[in-house]
Protein backbone atom coordinates (compact mmCIF):
# COMPACT_ATOMS: atom_id res chain seq x y z
CA UNK A 1 0.00 0.00 0.00
CA UNK A 2 2.57 2.51 1.10
CA UNK A 3 4.63 2.74 -2.08
CA UNK A 4 1.56 3.97 -3.99
CA UNK A 5 1.32 6.97 -1.71
CA UNK A 6 5.03 7.59 -2.08
CA UNK A 7 4.97 7.66 -5.86
CA UNK A 8 1.92 9.92 -6.05
CA UNK A 9 3.68 12.38 -3.77
CA UNK A 10 6.89 12.46 -5.75
CA UNK A 11 4.95 13.26 -8.93
CA UNK A 12 3.89 16.69 -7.64
CA UNK A 13 7.40 17.46 -6.57
CA UNK A 14 7.73 21.14 -7.55
CA UNK A 15 4.34 22.14 -6.08
CA UNK A 16 5.12 20.35 -2.88
CA UNK A 17 8.29 22.34 -2.28
CA UNK A 18 6.40 25.64 -2.40
CA UNK A 19 3.71 24.42 -0.03
CA UNK A 20 6.40 23.09 2.28
CA UNK A 21 8.10 26.43 2.33
CA UNK A 22 4.81 28.18 3.11
CA UNK A 23 3.75 25.72 5.77
CA UNK A 24 7.07 25.37 7.54
CA UNK A 25 7.22 28.59 9.65
CA UNK A 26 3.74 28.26 11.19
CA UNK A 27 4.44 24.62 12.03
CA UNK A 28 7.77 25.55 13.55
CA UNK A 29 6.05 28.30 15.52
CA UNK A 30 3.44 25.78 16.79
CA UNK A 31 6.20 23.42 17.93
CA UNK A 32 8.11 26.28 19.52
CA UNK A 33 5.00 27.50 21.39
CA UNK A 34 4.33 23.98 22.72
CA UNK A 35 7.86 23.63 24.03
CA UNK A 36 7.78 27.19 25.40
CA UNK A 37 4.54 26.51 27.31
CA UNK A 38 6.04 23.47 29.04
CA UNK A 39 9.17 25.46 29.86
CA UNK A 40 7.13 28.42 31.11
CA UNK A 41 5.04 26.15 33.36
CA UNK A 42 8.20 24.69 34.87
CA UNK A 43 9.71 28.16 35.34
CA UNK A 44 6.46 29.44 36.86
CA UNK A 45 6.31 26.52 39.32
CA UNK A 46 9.95 27.09 40.29
CA UNK A 47 9.39 30.81 40.76
CA UNK A 48 6.32 30.28 42.95
CA UNK A 49 8.00 27.54 44.98
CA UNK A 50 11.19 29.58 45.40
CA UNK A 51 10.38 31.04 48.88
CA UNK A 52 10.29 27.49 50.27
CA UNK A 53 13.10 26.04 48.16
CA UNK A 54 15.67 28.82 48.53
CA UNK A 55 18.18 29.17 51.38
CA UNK A 56 18.47 25.40 51.70
CA UNK A 57 14.74 25.23 52.41
CA UNK A 58 14.41 22.29 50.02
CA UNK A 59 16.14 20.21 52.66
CA UNK A 60 13.20 20.90 55.00
CA UNK A 61 10.89 19.27 52.45
CA UNK A 62 12.77 16.02 52.98
CA UNK A 63 13.79 16.36 56.62
CA UNK A 64 10.65 17.71 58.30
CA UNK A 65 8.56 15.20 60.20
CA UNK A 66 5.14 16.45 59.24
CA UNK A 67 3.18 18.73 56.94
CA UNK A 68 1.93 21.61 59.10
CA UNK A 69 2.66 24.60 56.85
CA UNK A 70 1.05 27.12 59.21
CA UNK A 71 3.43 25.94 61.92
CA UNK A 72 6.44 26.00 59.59
CA UNK A 73 6.76 22.24 58.95
CA UNK A 74 6.93 21.26 55.28
CA UNK A 75 7.64 17.50 55.22
CA UNK A 76 6.61 16.42 51.72
CA UNK A 77 8.11 12.93 51.56
CA UNK A 78 5.16 11.01 53.12
CA UNK A 79 2.92 12.40 50.39
CA UNK A 80 5.41 11.47 47.67
CA UNK A 81 5.56 7.90 48.99
CA UNK A 82 1.76 7.77 49.21
CA UNK A 83 1.42 9.05 45.62
CA UNK A 84 3.80 6.40 44.31
CA UNK A 85 2.12 3.60 46.29
CA UNK A 86 -1.35 4.57 45.09
CA UNK A 87 -0.06 4.70 41.51
CA UNK A 88 1.72 1.32 41.70
CA UNK A 89 -1.22 -0.32 43.49
CA UNK A 90 -3.63 0.92 40.85
CA UNK A 91 -1.50 -0.37 37.95
CA UNK A 92 -0.91 -3.75 39.66
CA UNK A 93 -4.70 -4.18 39.86
CA UNK A 94 -5.69 -2.52 36.60
CA UNK A 95 -2.81 -3.72 34.41
CA UNK A 96 -3.70 -7.44 34.21
CA UNK A 97 -7.44 -6.75 34.12
CA UNK A 98 -7.03 -4.17 31.34
CA UNK A 99 -4.74 -6.43 29.34
CA UNK A 100 -7.22 -9.30 29.78
CA UNK A 101 -10.01 -7.08 28.48
CA UNK A 102 -7.85 -6.13 25.48
CA UNK A 103 -7.05 -9.78 24.62
CA UNK A 104 -10.72 -10.75 24.95
CA UNK A 105 -11.75 -7.81 22.79
CA UNK A 106 -9.15 -8.51 20.12
CA UNK A 107 -9.16 -12.32 19.81
CA UNK A 108 -12.03 -14.02 21.65
CA UNK A 109 -15.12 -11.81 21.53
CA UNK A 110 -17.60 -12.41 18.70
CA UNK A 111 -17.90 -9.25 16.53
CA UNK A 112 -21.20 -8.04 18.04
CA UNK A 113 -19.98 -8.54 21.62
CA UNK A 114 -16.66 -6.90 20.77
CA UNK A 115 -18.44 -3.84 19.40
CA UNK A 116 -20.66 -3.52 22.49
CA UNK A 117 -17.73 -4.18 24.83
CA UNK A 118 -15.58 -1.54 23.14
CA UNK A 119 -18.42 0.98 23.46
CA UNK A 120 -18.74 0.08 27.15
CA UNK A 121 -15.02 0.62 27.73
CA UNK A 122 -15.13 3.99 25.93
CA UNK A 123 -18.05 5.05 28.10
CA UNK A 124 -16.20 4.00 31.23
CA UNK A 125 -13.09 5.88 30.04
CA UNK A 126 -15.15 9.02 29.52
CA UNK A 127 -16.89 8.84 32.87
CA UNK A 128 -16.15 11.92 35.01
CA UNK A 129 -13.78 10.80 37.73
CA UNK A 130 -15.73 12.70 40.38
CA UNK A 131 -18.64 10.27 39.83
CA UNK A 132 -16.35 7.36 40.64
CA UNK A 133 -15.14 9.30 43.68
CA UNK A 134 -18.69 9.83 44.91
CA UNK A 135 -19.39 6.14 44.50
CA UNK A 136 -16.19 5.35 46.38
CA UNK A 137 -17.07 7.72 49.23
CA UNK A 138 -20.67 6.60 49.69
CA UNK A 139 -20.43 2.87 48.88
CA UNK A 140 -16.88 1.51 48.95
CA UNK A 141 -15.55 3.46 51.96
CA UNK A 142 -18.40 2.42 54.32
CA UNK A 143 -17.91 -1.23 53.27
CA UNK A 144 -14.18 -1.12 54.05
CA UNK A 145 -14.95 0.96 57.15
CA UNK A 146 -17.35 -1.60 58.63
CA UNK A 147 -14.50 -4.09 58.45
CA UNK A 148 -11.43 -1.92 59.16
CA UNK A 149 -12.37 1.63 60.28
CA UNK A 150 -12.12 4.40 59.21
CA UNK A 151 -12.50 3.03 55.66
CA UNK A 152 -10.99 6.02 53.91
CA UNK A 153 -7.66 4.41 53.13
CA UNK A 154 -4.86 3.54 50.74
CA UNK A 155 -6.89 0.49 49.67
CA UNK A 156 -9.98 2.54 48.82
CA UNK A 157 -7.86 4.91 46.72
CA UNK A 158 -6.17 2.04 44.90
CA UNK A 159 -9.46 0.27 44.09
CA UNK A 160 -11.23 3.37 42.78
CA UNK A 161 -8.20 4.49 40.76
CA UNK A 162 -7.79 0.99 39.33
CA UNK A 163 -11.42 1.13 38.17
CA UNK A 164 -10.68 4.48 36.61
CA UNK A 165 -7.62 3.39 34.62
CA UNK A 166 -8.84 -0.08 33.50
CA UNK A 167 -10.52 1.36 30.37
CA UNK A 168 -7.40 3.40 29.51
CA UNK A 169 -5.24 0.31 29.90
CA UNK A 170 -7.69 -1.88 27.95
CA UNK A 171 -8.24 0.47 24.99
CA UNK A 172 -4.56 1.39 24.62
CA UNK A 173 -3.47 -2.28 24.85
CA UNK A 174 -6.16 -3.29 22.36
CA UNK A 175 -4.88 -0.78 19.85
CA UNK A 176 -1.33 -2.09 20.40
CA UNK A 177 -2.55 -5.66 19.78
CA UNK A 178 -4.51 -4.65 16.67
CA UNK A 179 -1.31 -3.26 15.13
CA UNK A 180 0.37 -6.70 15.29
CA UNK A 181 0.83 -7.64 11.59
CA UNK A 182 -1.71 -10.28 10.60
CA UNK A 183 1.04 -12.01 8.58
CA UNK A 184 2.74 -12.95 11.86
CA UNK A 185 -0.46 -14.33 13.36
CA UNK A 186 -1.31 -16.20 10.15
CA UNK A 187 2.22 -17.61 10.03
CA UNK A 188 1.74 -18.90 13.55
CA UNK A 189 -1.55 -20.47 12.58
CA UNK A 190 0.11 -22.11 9.57
CA UNK A 191 2.68 -23.64 11.90
CA UNK A 192 -0.18 -25.23 13.80
CA UNK A 193 -0.02 -23.05 16.91
CA UNK A 194 -3.20 -22.79 18.96
CA UNK A 195 -4.81 -19.36 19.45
CA UNK A 196 -3.58 -19.35 23.04
CA UNK A 197 0.03 -19.97 21.93
CA UNK A 198 -0.21 -17.35 19.16
CA UNK A 199 -1.44 -14.73 21.69
CA UNK A 200 1.17 -15.62 24.30
CA UNK A 201 4.22 -15.95 22.08
CA UNK A 202 3.49 -13.80 19.01
CA UNK A 203 0.93 -11.07 19.76
CA UNK A 204 2.01 -10.13 23.29
CA UNK A 205 5.71 -10.09 22.51
CA UNK A 206 5.26 -8.11 19.28
CA UNK A 207 2.98 -5.56 20.96
CA UNK A 208 5.00 -5.28 24.15
CA UNK A 209 6.15 -1.72 23.48
CA UNK A 210 2.59 -0.56 22.98
CA UNK A 211 1.43 -2.42 26.08
CA UNK A 212 4.23 -0.89 28.13
CA UNK A 213 3.20 2.55 26.87
CA UNK A 214 -0.40 1.75 27.82
CA UNK A 215 0.75 0.90 31.36
CA UNK A 216 2.84 4.09 31.64
CA UNK A 217 -0.08 6.17 30.30
CA UNK A 218 -2.36 4.57 32.91
CA UNK A 219 0.21 5.28 35.62
CA UNK A 220 0.49 8.94 34.60
CA UNK A 221 -3.30 9.17 34.72
CA UNK A 222 -3.38 7.54 38.16
CA UNK A 223 -0.76 9.77 39.72
CA UNK A 224 -2.33 12.91 38.26
CA UNK A 225 -5.84 12.11 39.45
CA UNK A 226 -7.07 14.42 42.17
CA UNK A 227 -10.77 14.42 43.05
CA UNK A 228 -11.16 10.65 43.41
CA UNK A 229 -8.20 10.29 45.74
CA UNK A 230 -9.18 13.39 47.69
CA UNK A 231 -12.59 11.87 48.40
CA UNK A 232 -11.61 8.35 49.44
CA UNK A 233 -8.00 8.38 50.71
CA UNK A 234 -8.51 10.06 54.09
CA UNK A 235 -5.83 12.71 53.42
CA UNK A 236 -3.86 12.23 56.62
CA UNK A 237 -0.19 13.08 55.98
CA UNK A 238 1.74 9.96 57.07
CA UNK A 239 3.81 7.13 55.67
CA UNK A 240 1.33 4.38 54.79
CA UNK A 241 1.99 1.50 57.20
CA UNK A 242 -0.80 -0.69 55.86
CA UNK A 243 -3.50 -0.90 53.22
CA UNK A 244 -6.17 0.31 55.67
CA UNK A 245 -4.28 3.45 56.72
CA UNK A 246 -5.42 6.85 55.44
CA UNK A 247 -2.88 8.65 53.21
CA UNK A 248 -2.59 11.97 51.41
CA UNK A 249 -1.24 12.21 47.86
CA UNK A 250 0.46 15.24 46.29
CA UNK A 251 -2.46 16.21 44.05
CA UNK A 252 -4.98 16.05 46.90
CA UNK A 253 -2.65 18.17 49.02
CA UNK A 254 -2.73 20.96 46.45
CA UNK A 255 -6.49 20.76 45.91
CA UNK A 256 -7.25 20.68 49.65
CA UNK A 257 -5.20 23.66 50.68
CA UNK A 258 -4.54 25.92 47.70
CA UNK A 259 -7.71 28.00 48.01
CA UNK A 260 -6.79 29.02 51.55
CA UNK A 261 -3.00 29.15 51.45
CA UNK A 262 -0.88 32.28 51.68
CA UNK A 263 2.85 33.09 51.64
CA UNK A 264 5.12 30.16 52.55
CA UNK A 265 2.22 27.73 52.76
CA UNK A 266 1.34 28.59 49.17
CA UNK A 267 4.97 28.21 48.10
CA UNK A 268 5.03 24.76 49.76
CA UNK A 269 2.04 23.72 47.65
CA UNK A 270 3.81 24.93 44.51
CA UNK A 271 6.76 22.76 45.56
CA UNK A 272 4.33 19.79 45.64
CA UNK A 273 3.20 20.71 42.14
CA UNK A 274 6.80 20.95 40.90
CA UNK A 275 7.59 17.50 42.30
CA UNK A 276 4.48 16.05 40.68
CA UNK A 277 5.37 17.58 37.31
CA UNK A 278 8.87 16.10 37.53
CA UNK A 279 7.44 12.63 38.25
CA UNK A 280 5.16 12.83 35.21
CA UNK A 281 8.11 14.01 33.07
CA UNK A 282 10.15 11.01 34.26
CA UNK A 283 7.25 8.66 33.36
CA UNK A 284 7.03 10.23 29.89
CA UNK A 285 10.79 9.96 29.44
CA UNK A 286 10.69 6.28 30.44
CA UNK A 287 7.92 5.63 27.93
CA UNK A 288 9.92 7.31 25.16
CA UNK A 289 13.10 5.48 26.11
CA UNK A 290 11.53 2.02 26.25
CA UNK A 291 10.03 2.65 22.81
CA UNK A 292 13.43 3.59 21.36
CA UNK A 293 15.22 0.59 22.83
CA UNK A 294 12.67 -1.78 21.35
CA UNK A 295 13.10 -0.19 17.93
CA UNK A 296 16.82 -0.94 18.12
CA UNK A 297 16.72 -4.51 19.34
CA UNK A 298 13.19 -5.66 18.74
CA UNK B 1 20.40 28.39 9.66
CA UNK B 2 19.65 32.14 9.70
CA UNK B 3 16.00 31.77 8.77
CA UNK B 4 15.50 29.52 11.81
CA UNK B 5 16.87 32.26 14.06
CA UNK B 6 14.66 34.77 12.26
CA UNK B 7 11.60 32.60 12.87
CA UNK B 8 12.41 32.26 16.51
CA UNK B 9 12.96 35.99 16.79
CA UNK B 10 9.61 36.65 15.13
CA UNK B 11 7.79 34.24 17.41
CA UNK B 12 9.44 35.70 20.51
CA UNK B 13 8.37 39.14 19.33
CA UNK B 14 4.73 38.02 18.95
CA UNK B 15 4.81 36.37 22.38
CA UNK B 16 6.15 39.56 23.95
CA UNK B 17 3.42 41.63 22.31
CA UNK B 18 0.80 39.14 23.50
CA UNK B 19 2.16 39.22 27.04
CA UNK B 20 2.21 43.02 27.00
CA UNK B 21 -1.41 43.14 25.84
CA UNK B 22 -2.66 40.77 28.55
CA UNK B 23 -0.84 42.70 31.25
CA UNK B 24 -1.71 46.17 30.02
CA UNK B 25 -5.38 45.80 29.08
CA UNK B 26 -6.98 45.59 32.57
CA UNK B 27 -5.01 48.67 33.69
CA UNK B 28 -6.52 50.72 30.92
CA UNK B 29 -10.05 49.60 31.83
CA UNK B 30 -9.97 50.83 35.46
CA UNK B 31 -12.87 53.13 36.28
CA UNK B 32 -12.63 56.44 38.12
CA UNK B 33 -14.22 55.46 41.48
CA UNK B 34 -12.24 52.86 43.34
CA UNK B 35 -12.74 51.07 46.68
CA UNK B 36 -10.10 48.78 48.18
CA UNK B 37 -10.82 46.07 50.74
CA UNK B 38 -8.08 43.94 52.30
CA UNK B 39 -7.70 41.43 55.13
CA UNK B 40 -9.03 38.08 56.38
CA UNK B 41 -9.08 35.21 53.90
CA UNK B 42 -12.23 33.93 55.64
CA UNK B 43 -14.18 37.07 54.88
CA UNK B 44 -12.62 37.68 51.44
CA UNK B 45 -14.73 35.19 49.40
CA UNK B 46 -17.93 36.66 50.89
CA UNK B 47 -16.72 40.24 50.43
CA UNK B 48 -15.85 39.43 46.82
CA UNK B 49 -19.36 38.11 46.12
CA UNK B 50 -20.94 41.13 47.78
CA UNK B 51 -18.61 43.46 45.85
CA UNK B 52 -19.62 41.85 42.54
CA UNK B 53 -23.29 42.46 43.27
CA UNK B 54 -22.55 46.00 44.48
CA UNK B 55 -20.64 46.77 41.27
CA UNK B 56 -23.53 45.47 39.18
CA UNK B 57 -26.00 47.74 41.03
CA UNK B 58 -23.64 50.74 40.98
CA UNK B 59 -21.94 51.05 37.59
CA UNK B 60 -18.89 53.28 37.77
CA UNK B 61 -17.40 51.86 40.97
CA UNK B 62 -14.63 49.28 41.03
CA UNK B 63 -13.99 47.25 44.17
CA UNK B 64 -10.67 45.52 44.71
CA UNK B 65 -10.61 42.70 47.31
CA UNK B 66 -7.26 41.35 48.55
CA UNK B 67 -6.45 38.78 51.23
CA UNK B 68 -3.58 38.75 53.72
CA UNK B 69 -5.12 37.82 57.05
CA UNK B 70 -7.08 39.69 59.70
CA UNK B 71 -3.92 41.45 60.91
CA UNK B 72 -3.43 42.98 57.48
CA UNK B 73 -7.07 44.12 57.56
CA UNK B 74 -6.42 45.92 60.85
CA UNK B 75 -3.13 47.46 59.67
CA UNK B 76 -4.39 48.60 56.27
CA UNK B 77 -7.51 50.20 57.73
CA UNK B 78 -5.42 51.96 60.38
CA UNK B 79 -2.84 53.35 57.99
CA UNK B 80 -5.35 54.20 55.32
CA UNK B 81 -3.79 51.75 52.84
CA UNK B 82 -7.26 50.29 52.28
CA UNK B 83 -10.70 51.88 52.52
CA UNK B 84 -12.10 48.90 54.43
CA UNK B 85 -10.37 46.08 56.35
CA UNK B 86 -11.73 42.55 56.80
CA UNK B 87 -11.35 40.89 60.22
CA UNK B 88 -12.71 37.45 61.12
CA UNK B 89 -13.02 38.04 64.88
CA UNK B 90 -14.27 40.62 67.38
CA UNK B 91 -11.98 43.63 67.81
CA UNK B 92 -9.57 43.52 70.74
CA UNK B 93 -9.27 46.20 73.43
CA UNK B 94 -6.23 47.71 71.70
CA UNK B 95 -8.13 48.14 68.47
CA UNK B 96 -10.83 50.47 69.69
CA UNK B 97 -9.62 53.20 67.31
CA UNK B 98 -11.38 51.22 64.58
CA UNK B 99 -15.10 50.77 64.00
CA UNK B 100 -16.37 47.21 63.39
CA UNK B 101 -19.36 46.50 61.14
CA UNK B 102 -20.49 42.88 61.48
CA UNK B 103 -21.74 41.43 58.18
CA UNK B 104 -22.19 37.77 59.22
CA UNK B 105 -21.34 35.17 61.87
CA UNK B 106 -19.26 32.06 61.40
CA UNK B 107 -20.21 29.13 63.65
CA UNK B 108 -19.16 25.50 63.68
CA UNK B 109 -21.02 22.54 65.03
CA UNK B 110 -19.76 19.12 66.10
CA UNK B 111 -21.44 16.34 64.13
CA UNK B 112 -21.81 12.61 64.85
CA UNK B 113 -23.36 9.70 62.95
CA UNK B 114 -27.15 9.55 63.51
CA UNK B 115 -26.95 6.11 65.16
CA UNK B 116 -24.36 7.19 67.74
CA UNK B 117 -26.09 7.02 71.19
CA UNK B 118 -23.80 9.75 72.64
CA UNK B 119 -25.94 12.89 72.92
CA UNK B 120 -23.74 15.26 74.94
CA UNK B 121 -20.04 16.09 74.97
CA UNK B 122 -17.95 18.49 77.02
CA UNK B 123 -15.13 20.65 75.68
CA UNK B 124 -12.63 18.49 77.61
CA UNK B 125 -13.99 15.30 76.05
CA UNK B 126 -13.73 16.77 72.55
CA UNK B 127 -10.17 17.89 73.27
CA UNK B 128 -9.32 14.36 74.50
CA UNK B 129 -10.90 12.77 71.41
CA UNK B 130 -9.06 15.05 68.99
CA UNK B 131 -5.68 14.56 70.69
CA UNK B 132 -6.09 10.77 70.71
CA UNK B 133 -6.50 10.29 74.49
CA UNK B 134 -10.00 8.85 74.10
CA UNK B 135 -10.13 6.33 71.26
CA UNK B 136 -13.34 4.37 71.80
CA UNK B 137 -16.96 5.49 72.16
CA UNK B 138 -17.43 3.06 75.09
CA UNK B 139 -15.28 5.43 77.20
CA UNK B 140 -17.99 8.06 76.69
CA UNK B 141 -20.94 5.78 77.41
CA UNK B 142 -21.49 4.81 73.79
CA UNK B 143 -21.18 1.49 71.97
CA UNK B 144 -17.85 -0.33 71.75
CA UNK B 145 -16.58 1.21 68.52
CA UNK B 146 -13.29 2.96 67.65
CA UNK B 147 -13.59 6.71 67.16
CA UNK B 148 -12.85 8.06 63.67
CA UNK B 149 -11.56 11.60 64.08
CA UNK B 150 -12.44 13.82 61.10
CA UNK B 151 -10.36 16.99 60.84
CA UNK B 152 -10.21 19.85 58.31
CA UNK B 153 -7.34 20.56 55.93
CA UNK B 154 -4.83 23.29 56.82
CA UNK B 155 -5.76 26.92 56.23
CA UNK B 156 -9.56 26.50 56.48
CA UNK B 157 -11.36 29.04 58.63
CA UNK B 158 -13.38 26.35 60.41
CA UNK B 159 -10.12 24.61 61.39
CA UNK B 160 -8.69 27.85 62.79
CA UNK B 161 -11.83 28.58 64.77
CA UNK B 162 -11.91 25.02 66.12
CA UNK B 163 -8.23 25.05 67.13
CA UNK B 164 -8.55 28.49 68.68
CA UNK B 165 -11.62 27.55 70.71
CA UNK B 166 -10.08 24.37 72.10
CA UNK B 167 -6.61 25.85 72.49
CA UNK B 168 -4.93 23.22 70.30
CA UNK B 169 -2.23 23.28 67.62
CA UNK B 170 -2.93 21.43 64.39
CA UNK B 171 0.04 19.12 64.94
CA UNK B 172 -1.45 17.93 68.26
CA UNK B 173 -4.51 16.51 66.53
CA UNK B 174 -4.51 12.78 65.79
CA UNK B 175 -6.84 12.67 62.80
CA UNK B 176 -7.98 9.55 60.96
CA UNK B 177 -9.56 11.45 58.06
CA UNK B 178 -8.82 14.92 56.74
CA UNK B 179 -11.46 16.58 54.62
CA UNK B 180 -11.75 19.66 52.47
CA UNK B 181 -15.20 21.19 52.28
CA UNK B 182 -18.27 20.85 54.50
CA UNK B 183 -20.06 18.50 52.13
CA UNK B 184 -17.22 16.02 52.20
CA UNK B 185 -17.19 16.17 55.99
CA UNK B 186 -20.91 15.46 56.20
CA UNK B 187 -20.69 12.53 53.75
CA UNK B 188 -17.72 11.09 55.64
CA UNK B 189 -19.50 11.24 59.01
CA UNK B 190 -22.82 9.99 57.59
CA UNK B 191 -21.02 6.94 56.17
CA UNK B 192 -19.16 5.97 59.35
CA UNK B 193 -21.00 5.15 62.65
CA UNK B 194 -17.84 5.84 64.69
CA UNK B 195 -17.01 9.24 63.21
CA UNK B 196 -16.88 12.66 64.82
CA UNK B 197 -16.35 15.83 62.80
CA UNK B 198 -17.12 19.52 62.69
CA UNK B 199 -18.59 21.66 59.91
CA UNK B 200 -20.18 25.07 59.45
CA UNK B 201 -23.44 25.15 61.37
CA UNK B 202 -25.45 26.39 58.40
CA UNK B 203 -24.51 23.33 56.34
CA UNK B 204 -25.03 20.88 59.22
CA UNK B 205 -28.52 22.13 60.01
CA UNK B 206 -29.56 22.16 56.35
CA UNK B 207 -28.28 18.65 55.63
CA UNK B 208 -29.77 17.23 58.83
CA UNK B 209 -33.18 18.62 57.88
CA UNK B 210 -32.84 16.91 54.51
CA UNK B 211 -32.56 13.56 56.31
CA UNK B 212 -28.80 12.97 55.91
CA UNK B 213 -27.61 10.58 58.66
CA UNK B 214 -25.87 13.02 60.99
CA UNK B 215 -26.75 14.64 64.32
CA UNK B 216 -25.44 17.57 66.37
CA UNK B 217 -24.70 16.65 70.01
CA UNK B 218 -25.05 19.24 72.77
CA UNK B 219 -21.56 20.65 73.47
CA UNK B 220 -20.89 22.06 76.95
CA UNK B 221 -24.62 22.56 77.43
CA UNK B 222 -25.10 24.60 74.24
CA UNK B 223 -27.20 23.37 71.33
CA UNK B 224 -25.65 24.17 67.95
CA UNK B 225 -28.14 25.87 65.68
CA UNK B 226 -28.32 28.81 63.31
CA UNK B 227 -30.66 30.53 65.76
CA UNK B 228 -28.28 30.23 68.73
CA UNK B 229 -25.35 31.47 66.61
CA UNK B 230 -27.40 34.44 65.37
CA UNK B 231 -28.37 35.27 68.96
CA UNK B 232 -24.69 35.20 69.94
CA UNK B 233 -25.26 32.39 72.46
CA UNK B 234 -23.14 29.71 70.85
CA UNK B 235 -19.50 29.61 72.03
CA UNK B 236 -17.98 28.07 68.88
CA UNK B 237 -18.66 31.12 66.75
CA UNK B 238 -17.13 34.44 65.75
CA UNK B 239 -18.30 37.61 64.03
CA UNK B 240 -17.07 38.49 60.54
CA UNK B 241 -16.35 42.21 60.49
CA UNK B 242 -15.60 45.02 58.10
CA UNK B 243 -13.48 47.59 59.91
CA UNK B 244 -12.94 51.27 59.15
CA UNK B 245 -11.18 54.19 60.82
CA UNK B 246 -12.59 57.69 61.43
CA UNK B 247 -14.55 59.53 58.74
CA UNK B 248 -15.16 57.35 55.72
CA UNK B 249 -16.08 58.07 52.12
CA UNK B 250 -19.63 58.01 50.81
CA UNK B 251 -18.92 54.86 48.75
CA UNK B 252 -17.47 53.00 51.77
CA UNK B 253 -20.56 53.90 53.79
CA UNK B 254 -22.88 52.69 51.06
CA UNK B 255 -20.94 49.46 50.60
CA UNK B 256 -21.01 48.63 54.34
CA UNK B 257 -24.75 49.32 54.57
CA UNK B 258 -25.28 47.11 51.52
CA UNK B 259 -23.15 44.31 53.03
CA UNK B 260 -25.28 44.43 56.19
CA UNK B 261 -28.62 44.48 54.38
CA UNK B 262 -30.98 41.59 53.66
CA UNK B 263 -30.07 41.92 49.97
CA UNK B 264 -26.94 39.83 50.54
CA UNK B 265 -28.40 37.14 52.87
CA UNK B 266 -28.30 34.57 50.06
CA UNK B 267 -24.58 35.29 49.47
CA UNK B 268 -23.83 34.95 53.21
CA UNK B 269 -25.65 31.62 53.36
CA UNK B 270 -23.95 30.53 50.14
CA UNK B 271 -20.62 30.77 52.00
CA UNK B 272 -22.13 28.73 54.90
CA UNK B 273 -22.09 31.66 57.30
CA UNK B 274 -25.04 32.83 59.41
CA UNK B 275 -26.68 36.03 58.18
CA UNK B 276 -27.53 39.00 60.39
CA UNK B 277 -30.83 39.57 62.15
CA UNK B 278 -32.74 42.17 60.12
Amino acid sequence: MTWWKGSSLSRGNTNRLNIDRLIEPPLRLAGFVCAAILLLILLFLMKEAAPVLSNGGWRLLIADTGWYPTEGLFGILPMLVASLMVMLGAIVLAGPIGLGCAIFLQYYAPPVTAKAFRLLLSLLAGMPSVVLGLWGLTVLVPIIGSWQPPGTSLLAAIIVLALMVVPTMALASASALSSVPSSLMNGGAALGLTLRARICFIALSTARTGIRSAALLSMARAIGETMVVLMVAGNVVQYPSGLFEPVRVLTANIALEMAYATDLHRAGLFASALLLTLIVLVLAWMAARSGRRDMQYG
Amino acid sequence: MFHIIRDIQASIRSLVILAFLTVAMPQIAIAAEHLSITGSSTVAPLALEIAKRFEKLNPGIRIDVQTGGSSRGINDARRGLADIGMVSRALKGTEKDLAAHTIATDGIGIILHRDNPVAQLTDDQIRAIYTGKIRNWSELGGTDRPITVVNKAGGRSTLELFLHHFGLGNSQIKASVIIGDNQQGIKTVAGNPGAIGYVSIGTAEYEEQRGIGIKRPIVNGAAASIASVRAGEFPLSRPLNLVTRGEISEWSKRFILFAQSAAVDDLVEGQFFVSRQH
